[in-house]
């Protein structure tokens, strides 16, 4: 129940996998037919990745992780905008690549409110300021779930013709993302695709300078060889996990509302973060007072249950979820569950039937 | 007012305190948290607001007031 970190491969990803790691494992660069076999595969997945996220194939470049196509699309974004500004805008609940590459130089952030949605007044004071280079909006709180007002901040940054940055790795597969931005990143291991490849589409017209050193093609992309078997199988998963998507997300959604209704019923001093209903259709998160977000994740993995938790005593850093203290809501005993085509509703209803007792038990231990 | 010295000890714990020894203190009066793990400064206010609880802010670094409202 960690889909929002990765999920396990879709079976046709595993198929795609195979198959193409015996038909594509020449660099696709040389003229020899094994080559020309692997640039065909090269070039069908990248038409994939553009007729599902409604771009051009010149558009699309690959990577070797989400985290690397958003670190290319903020410093790639800024260096292209140099002579116009060097400021980049943020939201404070974005995912930590970006505010790691937003330290590399200046950055505004803007706020969220308790629900964790974007304060779009301060969004479009914060981009119509003079200096801005670029800005950057997670297109749904990976670790809240609520779906982030993509299409009004967009509508801001055009009007003060600032590009717009989505990291859209937590919605791809799961949720539409609607257009109006100028580059946008995903992930493939939160689809169902293998790790270890990022997608970054940055628009026709938008200035973008690789922060990397390039190679002799000029195309946008990660340097060196990329794992062509991963982005075949990356492009095939897509495919088969969109034409499932709408299905899916009812589903889902139905599960995480059951989630959402059960919890504070049978748990005591919870609190139920993010939007109830305009969120991600897997994703919710909740916060149990006196209770160690370590302990409860120690104890549900017990039980069988994977899930992730924004509490300090979780986190590498020992501080809590940036993004949880931004919305202003408890940060320990935080729990957050994501589902994926794998969860079964008998799953959920057995996480929903052991919680309440780990969570009295590690009460009790701490005397409450 | 009381002050629940709980510097050095990791969350939950000063809230844990803070929840354990509001009932000893009257209804209007304040309790004084010091508490240096990062997440006090959020958990805090985060549980006034869940127990009905008046969250007074940080006269000082490492210290939280909440005055008992309920």
């Amino acid at each position: 129940m960690d889909a929002a970190t990765a999920v396990p491969l879709h079976p046709v990803a595993a198929e795609a996998l195979v198959a193409a790691l015996a038909d594509g494992w020449a660099d696709p660069s040389r003229l020899y037919s094994a080559s020309r076999r692997a640039q065909q595969l090269s070039d069908a997945a990248t038409a994939v990745f553009a007729e599902t996220l409604g771009v051009r194939p010149d558009e699309v470049s690959l990577w070797s992780s989400g985290t690397q196509a958003v670190q290319a699309a903020v410093l790639g974004g800024l260096a292209g905008r140099r002579r116009q500004g060097d400021t980049l805008v943020h939201s404070a609940i974005e995912h930590s690549a970006v505010l790691h590459a937003a330290q590399k130089g200046q950055s505004m952030q803007v706020g969220v409110d308790r629900l964790g949605r974007l304060d779009l007044a301060a969004w479009d004071a914060a981009v119509s300021a003079p200096g801005v280079a670029l800005a950057s909006l997670i297109s749904a709180s990976h670790e809240a779930g609520t779906v982030q007002p993509v299409a009004a901040a967009s509508d801001y940054c055009a009007e003060a013709g600032v590009p717009l940055f989505v990291d859209a790795a937590q919605s791809i597969g799961h949720h539409p993302v609607p257009p109006g931005w100028s580059m946008l990143s995903a992930s493939a291991h939160k689809w169902g695709g293998p790790p270890g490849v990022g997608v970054l589409v940055v628009r026709k017209g938008v200035r973008w300078i690789s922060p990397y050193p390039q190679d002799d093609l000029y195309r946008p992309g990660a340097t060196g060889a990329l794992d062509l078997p991963a982005v075949v199988a990356a492009a095939a998963s897509l495919r088969a996990v969109l034409a499932e998507a709408g299905a899916e997300a009812a589903r889902l959604s139905a599960l995480v509302d059951r989630i959402r209704d059960r919890v504070p019923a049978t748990v005591p001093d919870v609190e139920v973060v993010g939007d109830p209903v305009d969120r991600l259709p897997h994703l919710v998160t909740f916060s149990c007072l006196y209770v160690d977000g370590e302990a409860l994740l120690h104890a549900l993995d017990r039980e069988g249950f994977a899930v992730s938790s924004g509490s300090s005593c979780t986190a590498s850093t020992l501080r809590p979820s940036h993004v949880l203290e931004a919305m202003g809501v408890l940060s320990h005993g935080n729990v957050r569950v994501s589902l994926h085509r794998g969860t079964t509703a008998e799953e959920v209803d057995r996480f929903l039937t052991v919680l309440p007792g780990l969570v009295e038990k590690i009460r009790k231990e701490a005397g409450m | 007012m009381i002050t629940l010295d709980c510097l050095g000890r990791k969350c939950p714990l000063p809230v844990i305190e803070l929840a354990k020894n509001i009932r000893n203190v009257g209804v209007g009066e304040v309790v004084r948290v010091l508490a240096d793990d990062p997440a006090a400064a959020n958990d805090i206010p985060a549980w006034c607001r869940m127990k009905d609880q008046e969250y007074l802010g940080s006269p000082e670094k490492d210290a939280f007031d909440v005055r008992r409202v309920s």
